[in-house]
């Protein structure tokens, strides 16, 4: 009834890698030391000669935040909190005051980032319903205390 | 070098000899350093070292330096002094054992009629300095970097000394400089005269055993990082892992410099005449061949260790016991039946 004979036997085309009983050692190793010293003989690093030689970043990196003015000198930020609700790390620290203008009614008297704590997530720049918050391709940002590393709101806005 | 008449001098000259060559071998492991870490940066497309000095060639001083001003722990609950004598154990029968290789024609530290086996002697010392370090450092990893080390190079040491055997007895002597003469033939075909030709199988036993005693990739299991955080070096810090650093690459010199001379027709070239009365100038030629192939050598090491991949430790023994040492005793075997029915081994050569 069953005709086993016919049925072909499922065998790929090409074995991807070599069966195991038939491995051996001579032609890898050759192989292997063939590739190296080509290497050797190429001689083409792939290093940045990092201070000397700076990478520009790709777009859409993620550094050193800033915060945003209008046309008017401004700082766009309206202190509604969603940044530092949005933020994973809880390293944004906002104190609103009320604001002098008539468009808005309160504006930042406190914004601190602790660049420290911060993940660069970019969270707080997509939770901003004012576009005031960016996180700009800075990376290399270096300082010689902690103390530093909590930026205020003038130093975020002078960025 | 050795009849300059008075005792005396004889003395001056053999100090002298063993002053200049000893701190010879001991400035090359800087250079052998810098030289690994640049070809390994070329290999992974790196550039390495660059920016002590020139071309960053003052970068193992800067180490040394560095090594020197670290801080000397001794870790709580070792056993004080076997945790002291592991490092110096290895580092000097490496450098001892390099005693009896001629470094230039007939220039040698010492010249013992024993020649070889004082080397191998001398040179397996080494295995105590890393089962002690892995033993007194009172931290599980080094112990098992320690016993894998002592088992390792046990294990090899057997094929090694197999492969030496069967040179040996072709030689008839285990004087190494009279091995040297027997592996020159004037002209190209000169070349197969040499005992990696008339002896590849234990040129190649020898080649690999010599990796697996030296515990270089890939046969570093007493130290893989990944798995026995550093192994027997664990605990050892400034000079004293120093120590263990410079005894692992001097043992690599040692045993490059052996292969050559046993294998690689040592300070001769075929095409350069060995004279019998060697003036300043043949022994400095000498001495250029022998570091040219010592160099050539090295290169290969360091091209092999940034190459292959590290062995399991069941697969290093695998392939020592089971592969390593039978082909070892059938390569002695054969060399025996060959010296017995007197027809030259795998290659008859006309003279």
């Amino acid at each position: 009834m069953a005709n086993h004979e016919e049925t072909p036997e499922e065998k790929p085309e090409t074995a991807t890698t070599e069966p195991r009983e038939k491995a051996t050692f001579g032609m890898p190793l050759i192989k292997g030391l063939a590739n190296t010293l080509s290497h050797i003989l190429r001689n083409e690093p792939n290093t940045i000669h990092y201070p000397a030689e700076k990478r520009t970043p790709f777009p859409g990196y993620r550094g050193e935040h800033r915060l945003k003015r209008d046309e008017l000198g401004r700082e766009k930020c309206v202190a509604c909190f969603l940044c530092s609700t949005a933020c994973p790390a809880h390293c944004i620290e906002i104190v609103a005051e009320e604001a002098p203008w008539g468009d808005r009614e309160k504006r930042p008297r406190l914004f601190n980032i602790d660049m420290m704590r911060c993940i660069y997530c970019g969270m707080c720049e997509e939770a901003c319903p004012c576009d005031a918050i960016e996180l700009t391709p800075v990376y290399n940002i270096p300082s010689r205390s902690r103390g530093e590393k909590i930026y205020n709101k003038e130093k975020l806005l002078s960025l | 070098m050795s009849d300059s008449g008075s005792p005396l001098m004889d003395v001056f000259f053999a100090i002298l000899r063993a002053v200049v060559i000893f701190a010879a071998v001991l400035q090359v492991v800087p250079a052998l350093v810098y030289f690994e870490r640049r070809l390994a940066a070329w290999i992974q497309d790196r550039i390495g070292p660059n920016q002590v000095g020139p071309v960053g060639l003052l970068q193992p001083l800067a180490d040394v330096i560095k090594l020197a001003f670290k801080e000397d722990l001794t870790p709580e609950g070792v056993d004080k002094w076997i945790y002291r004598l592991g490092p110096a154990l290895v580092y000097a029968p490496a450098i001892l054992a390099f005693t009896v290789i001629p470094v230039g024609m007939d220039l040698q530290v010492a010249s013992f009629d024993v020649g070889v086996i004082f080397l191998l002697t001398i040179g397996s010392f080494s295995v105590y300095g890393l089962a002690f370090g892995g033993w007194a450092s009172n931290n599980k990893y080094s112990l098992l970097g320690g016993l894998r080390a002592s088992a390792q190079m046990i294990s090899y040491e057997v094929a090694l000394g197999l492969s030496v055997i069967a040179i040996l007895m072709t030689a008839e002597t285990v004087d190494l400089n009279s091995i040297i003469r027997q592996q020159w033939a004037a002209g190209t075909l000169g070349l197969l005269q040499w005992n990696i030709f008339q002896q590849p199988l234990a040129a190649g036993i020898f080649l690999v055993a010599a990796f697996a005693e030296t515990n270089r990739l890939p046969f570093d299991l007493a130290e893989c990082e990944a798995e026995l955080v550093g192994g027997f070096h664990t605990e050892y810090t400034g000079l004293k892992f120093a120590m263990f650093f410079m005894g692992e690459y001097v043992a690599m010199i040692t045993m490059s410099a052996l292969m050559v001379t046993m294998f690689l027709g040592g300070w001769s070239l075929p095409w350069v005449e060995i004279p019998t009365t060697p003036g300043v100038g043949d022994i400095a030629l000498s001495i250029g061949i022998f570091m040219s192939k010592l160099i050539v050598l090295l290169f290969f090491y360091i091209w092999v260790r940034w190459t292959l991949p590290r062995f399991r430790y069941d697969q290093l023994m695998g392939i020592g016991w089971k592969v390593f040492i039978p082909l070892s005793l059938l390569n002695l075997g054969l060399t025996a039946l060959s010296g017995v029915l007197g027809w030259n081994w795998l290659i008859p050569l006309p003279w």
